[in-house]
């Protein structure tokens, strides 16, 4: 099942190794974690046209973890919003592919977000926008676990379930990671399930969240769960750097991370299952 | 009237004509004077509770839907809690959000110092793309109303929402982005903002019985200035006065000091003077922070001198 999607990851996966590569540093282990999210949500269950990337009662992603925009770019270019080769201008002067994402730059990017906590409050503003236009759009949210720790999280999570925003369907990367070290030694934010739960949300704990197939089941489960009047929380279990073994082995140091090109070469030999 | 009555009153009007205007409140709906319009515009009101961080983004939000959304909370919960979330939520991402705070500086009165903003300018003007506009009574409140809710792009109104002594009359036209002269003299320039206005004409009037003339121009709109008529006015006069209600720190005085940075001309600060508020009425509180109309026609007269 999903063989396609599994190809596609590691389509996604190449792209970020070569995108991040070239530039030589980047967000590489929160983009990796999140590669089967971006996949289904792109080629499976959003409603979206490449070709009309403003089209009116769209689905919307917005990606508040903004650091994971190289991984939304690989996307949205094998989704053909842009070309290919445009992946290689990340973060150049000038690019359109900006680190975190901005929706006022890069064509099929819904929300500007890098500072965290706010996007996933922009997503909430998105989700009412769309149950006062009536328009039957289900909009998307990722969130870090690191950015969990902020308070504006909290308080977007508690005014979407105080507004029934029963079409807004968020995703925590939950990866277990951050900058300085776990998030349980830094500032623990389990028990998650819990904490969303007595927030109003329905949860969905996904226990592989780089298994594409868990994923595509959690992501419709929630889909059905629209009836329910609450919005719904997917926790996905995932591995910071997962695909590549050297990445995911350093642990919280591959939030940001330099990278040669051979290096880059040698991490899509390995995601091809070619060494 | 009381200037949030006004503020309401154009509020109304706008939801009930355009269903994509929305007001998001954070629990202080009643003291913006917008708490009735619930139960009128149901679908359009939103209290978002004590998380004005929040308020802002999903104001941000609405924004990206094609909405057209205004925020109110107090002057220092408008601005200073919420200075990234206007940054980057609402500027940076280019979003139609009006930010309305109430209560300006020493008219936070009886609830003190931590209500008190002496800073809100200061904190905004540093934001690029962010209008900052202070209506000093209402005629030029109403008059100005539609024009921000047609204006595409963040605007932060600073709302003294009591009632204010009149300064504009019935055949006032009000223009954003250029300020009002509302005498004209040969001495003195001095640019007001907020609720010391009327008082600033009087004390003209008052200069004028004494020989010194002095054009008394409202900037209304701190930013962007209007650098034309502020220039045009300091080469005039020779001499400037700026007053307001805020600190004299990274509000109007800076602003107009920043436009007269390359004139040759001395620009003295009447305002409050780096330091925080406390609780009080207003009469005591421009008592004891120097602020009032004595102590602006004694500023003036010094100002005047030193050209």
């Amino acid at each position: 099942m999903n063989k396609d999607l599994k190809e596609l990851c590691k389509d996604i996966r190449c792209d970020i190794m070569t995108c991040i590569g070239h530039l030589g540093v980047g967000h590489i282990g929160g983009c990796l974690s999140v590669v089967e999210l971006l996949a289904v949500l792109y080629f499976e269950e959003m409603n979206i046209d490449p070709a009309n990337p403003k089209m009116e009662g769209r689905d919307r992603f917005v990606c508040s973890k903004g650091h994971a925009g190289p991984a939304v770019y690989a996307t949205l270019s094998n989704r053909g919003y842009f070309g290919k080769e445009e992946l290689l201008t990340l973060n150049q002067g000038g690019t359109h592919l900006p680190s975190h994402c901005d929706m006022n730059l890069t064509t099929g990017i819904d929300m500007t977000t890098g500072s965290l906590g706010q996007g996933f409050s922009c997503a909430v503003g998105v989700a009412l926008g769309s149950k006062l236009a009536k328009d039957g759009a289900t909009i998307y949210a990722l969130i870090g676990d690191g950015e969990s720790q902020e308070g504006q999280i909290w308080e977007a999570g508690m005014f979407a379930a105080s507004k029934k925003l029963s079409n807004l369907i968020a995703f925590t990367d939950y990866n277990k990671l951050q900058i300085d070290d776990t998030v349980a030694k830094v500032n623990d934010i389990a028990p998650l399930a819990d904490k969303w739960k007595a927030f109003g949300w329905n949860v969905i704990d996904v226990e592989d969240g780089n298994d594409v197939d868990q994923v595509s089941a959690a992501v419709k489960q929630a889909k059905r769960n629209r009836t329910t009047d609450r919005p719904t929380m997917v926790i996905l279990n995932t591995r910071k750097g997962c695909g590549v073994k050297w990445i995911e082995d350093l642990g919280a140091g591959n939030h940001n991370t330099n990278i040669s090109e051979e290096q880059a070469r040698a991490a899509i030999r390995e995601i091809r299952g070619e060494d | 009237m009381e200037m949030r009555a006004v503020y309401a009153e154009c509020l109304a009007k706008f939801m009930e004509e355009d269903k994509h205007v929305v007001v998001l409140d954070a629990d202080l709906a009643k003291a913006s004077g917008t708490r009735k319009l619930y139960e009128q515009f149901p679908e359009q009101m939103f209290d978002c509770g004590v998380a004005e961080q929040d308020m802002a983004s999903i104001a941000a939000g609405l924004s990206s839907y094609g909405f057209k959304p205004w925020i109110e909370s107090f002057t220092p919960f408008a601005t200073r809690r919420i200075c990234d979330q206007i940054a980057i939520s609402i500027s940076y991402a280019k979003q139609n959000v009006k930010i309305v705070g109430t209560d300006p500086g020493i008219s936070a009165e009886l609830n003190g110092g931590t209500h008190m903003s002496m800073e809100d300018i200061g904190v905004v003007r540093s934001i690029p793309g962010v209008v900052i506009f202070e209506p000093v009574d209402e005629t030029q409140l109403r008059a100005a109303m539609p024009v921000l809710n047609d204006y595409y792009g963040p605007v932060y109104m600073r709302l003294f929402r009591k009632v204010t002594p009149d300064v504009f009359g019935p055949d006032y036209k009000f223009d954003l982005f250029k300020a009002d002269t509302l005498r004209e003299g040969n001495d003195l320039s001095i640019f007001v903002s907020g609720m010391f206005t009327r008082d600033v004409v009087d004390v003209a009037d008052e200069l004028a019985k004494e020989g010194v003339t002095c054009d008394v121009i409202n900037v209304h709109t701190i930013k962007p200035i209007d650098r034309e008529t502020v220039i045009a006015s300091a080469r005039k006069t020779g001499a400037v006065l700026t007053v307001e209600n805020h600190n004299v720190i990274g509000g109007l005085h800076s602003a107009v000091c920043e436009a007269l940075a390359l004139e040759r001309v001395p620009v003295s600060a009447f305002g409050v003077q780096d330091r925080f508020g406390e609780v009080g009425k207003v009469p005591y509180l421009r008592q004891a922070l120097g602020l009032t109309k004595e102590d602006i026609l004694a500023a003036a007269r010094k100002a005047a001198s030193l050209k």
